[in-house]
């Protein structure tokens, strides 16, 4: 077999940000459906929590380039 | 030149594709004049047009170059400087809203056809608007509070017990000097080089796929089918960065300048 370590590596790395991006949206969209109003005033800081969360997937892309050999 | 009209010439396509990819050869022999310079200045050229035409005779019922950059610029000012920053934000308004043009125009070339690649895949472009942004917020945040001011604000958060400023203290200046400047930078970057990257898995696996024999061909319809669905996909996410490169600005101009509680 050939390939790289570092995709099963960004697999599992996946992982942790992949639930919380789940968990971020899925909360907007119970409060939007719970008070739909509050849809323009939590956008934002849906955005906020995505862009915190997507960067820990997207260091695993850097890092896994960085560190190859 | 473009990746596909490249790949269709060659009998074995470069696979799997590699960083490589994002480094083309000088263009007319010159070193430093590359295509994503060339695309950079695209950019500018496309965006100063743009609104100067849609400005050079504004009416009071806009007409349609004029009511989308309108749209563009009152997004932004409602959208993010007013509703992030608050009501002092409209003064950093033009500034949020050239960096989101720039951005989504740089980004969306990562689509155009015979382009197809972002500028801001690489880091270079990503670090620089980063920096300026991180200037801008270190600057507002020593004009408002003062050098001291805006250290004891952004290090010492109010209402905790004396002990906990041994752990929290190099937290938030971790935070605040690195991390924030870092992901902002990283966060661009890593999205259109992912974006770029995943286009090429899919199309130039599709001609792999292609050579590799009657059993497998057939599935190269479906790597290209992909192709689309992800090009799709990739708009979304051009957009979409724009907008959260913009929102983060706005967030840390925000806690740069609000007062202490």
């Amino acid at each position: 077999m050939r390939g790289s370590l570092a995709a099963i590596g960004y697999g599992l790395a996946a992982i942790g940000p992949g639930i919380g991006v789940g968990l971020v949206f899925a909360a907007y969209i119970q409060a939007t459906a719970r008070q739909p109003e509050t849809a323009g005033l939590n956008r934002p800081n849906l955005f906020l929590g995505l862009a915190v969360i997507e960067a820990l997937a997207l260091f695993g892309i850097a890092f896994g380039f960085l560190w190859q050999d | 030149m473009s990746k596909v009209a490249s790949v269709l010439s060659l009998e074995d396509p470069p696979w799997p594709p590699s960083v490589d990819e994002f480094f083309p050869p000088g263009l007319f022999g010159i070193d430093w004049l590359t295509k994503f310079m060339l695309m950079v200045w695209l950019a500018i050229a496309v965006i100063i047009v743009f609104f100067l035409v849609a400005y050079r005779n504004p009416k009071v019922v806009p007409g349609r170059t004029q009511w989308l950059a309108e749209s563009i610029y009152g997004f932004t000012r409602d959208g993010i400087a007013k509703e992030v920053i608050g009501h002092e934000g409209v003064r950093f308004a033009p500034y949020l809203t050239t960096l989101l043009v720039f951005i989504a125009v740089t980004n969306l070339f990562a689509i155009i056809p015979l382009l197809q690649i972002s500028p801001n895949s690489h880091i270079a472009f990503p670090a620089m608007l980063t920096l300026v942004t991180f200037v801008l917020y270190i600057y507002w945040g020593v004009k408002t509070h003062g050098a001291g001011g805006y250290l004891k604000k952004s290090l010492f958060p109010p209402d905790v017990p004396l002990p906990l400023y041994l752990l929290l203290t190099p937290i938030e200046f971790f935070m605040v000097f690195i991390i924030r400047p870092f992901t902002l930078a990283l966060r661009l970057f890593a999205n259109m080089f992912a974006g770029h990257m995943m286009l090429l898995v899919f199309t130039i696996g599709g001609f792999v796929l292609l050579n590799a024999g009657v059993l497998f061909a057939p599935i190269s319809l479906l790597s290209w089918a992909l192709t689309v669905v992800l090009t799709i996909f990739e708009t979304l996410v051009a957009l979409l960065q724009a907008y959260v490169f913009v929102l983060l600005t706005g967030s840390y101009l925000q806690a740069s300048l609000t007062a202490e509680h």
